[in-house]
């Protein structure tokens, strides 16, 4: 549960929207997800859950669900 | 001029490397010294931390295996939470006329030379980003801007890091990193002893300022790109090699 809010905060911040159930919905290159803004949101996720993802991770980190299946490789329970 | 900078060398056990892994040592900065062989450097890195008061960890796995350079990043991020320094120093040389290259070799240059380099970068900057701060040199060759003789495939690879090093520094400019890159001409290591007396004068010949360069020569201005005194310098290539003309 407190992960799952960790995870929340994590596009929060660096995407800049507040609405949660937005966020949940959100895809790479919705909104203001672009490139850049996807490198940062890695590093904020890494920083947040102490992990460090594999580069085909942070490629393959496509939406915010098929983060929450990519970050439980890294045995971060969302 | 580095104190107290958690920074990271490639290929720091000799020649170059370990040149640069002293002066860091000598500027105070928290060094994670990258070697091959495994307890190779446990001795030397315990003398130099003991002598400049700092503290100098070795980390020991193969620039082109990406688990184990995965895994040094994640040490260094868990003891200390930051990167400010990258010099990717590591690096390979198989010298052979054009006819005489073999795929193979090809290969292990480019790994080695360019791939590892740029993994090397991805990660560091992800690291640096957290603070929007960052420095990395990386080693390219005055063979890689001039070429040479019997090197097509180091100076294609070395070519490859000034290109690499020009895109990476407008990349990551506007998180604060910079990114810049050495080109040592001839200096005098072990590794280019083995060229023998003959080749070494004529190589004189060509260099104005009449002398080989010697290790602390590139590590010097490693020190200098690495600081704050470069603070805006990026995208950079520093040629030092006493003005030679190959």
């Amino acid at each position: 549960m407190q992960h799952d809010e960790a995870y929340v905060n994590a596009f929060r911040s660096v995407l800049k929207i507040q609405d949660s159930d937005k966020i949940k919905a959100m895809k790479y290159r919705d909104d203001n997800w672009d490139s850049v803004a996807h490198m940062v949101l890695m590093s904020e996720i890494e920083n947040t859950f102490g992990v460090m993802l594999d580069i085909e991770d942070v490629v393959d980190f496509s939406s915010f669900e098929k983060g929450k299946e990519i970050l439980r490789k890294y045995n971060v329970e969302l | 001029m580095l104190d107290g900078k958690v920074s990271l060398i490639t290929g720091g056990s000799r020649g170059i490397g370990r040149a640069i892994v002293e002066r860091f040592a000598e500027e105070g900065a928290t060094i994670y010294v990258n070697s091959r062989k495994p307890n190779s450097l446990d001795e030397y890195c315990a003398e130099l931390a003991e002598s400049h008061e700092t503290e100098v960890i070795p980390l020991y796995y193969d620039v082109t295996d990406i688990q184990g350079m995965k895994n040094a990043f994640m040490r260094i991020s868990k003891e200390r939470s930051r990167l400010d320094i990258l010099v990717n120093n590591a690096g390979i040389m198989k010298d052979a006329i054009l006819g005489m290259i073999r795929h193979e070799d090809i290969e292990e240059i480019f790994r080695t030379n360019v791939f590892a380099v740029i993994e090397h970068i991805q990660y560091a900057a992800r690291l640096m980003k957290r603070y929007k701060s960052g420095c990395i040199v990386n080693i390219s060759s005055i063979i890689g801007t001039m070429g040479n003789p019997g090197q097509v495939a180091y100076s294609a690879s070395k070519g490859a890091v000034i290109s690499l090093t020009k895109s990476a520094a407008k990349e990551l400019a506007s998180d604060g990193i910079r990114v810049n890159a050495i080109a040592p001409g001839m200096v005098d290591t072990d590794m280019y002893r083995s060229v023998g007396d003959a080749l070494r004068d004529e190589h004189l010949r060509t260099i104005k300022l009449g002398r080989l360069g010697e290790a602390r020569d590139i590590s010097d201005a490693i020190v200098f790109l690495s600081s704050g005194m470069a603070g805006y310098i990026t995208g950079q290539i520093l040629t030092v090699d006493g003005c030679t003309i190959i």
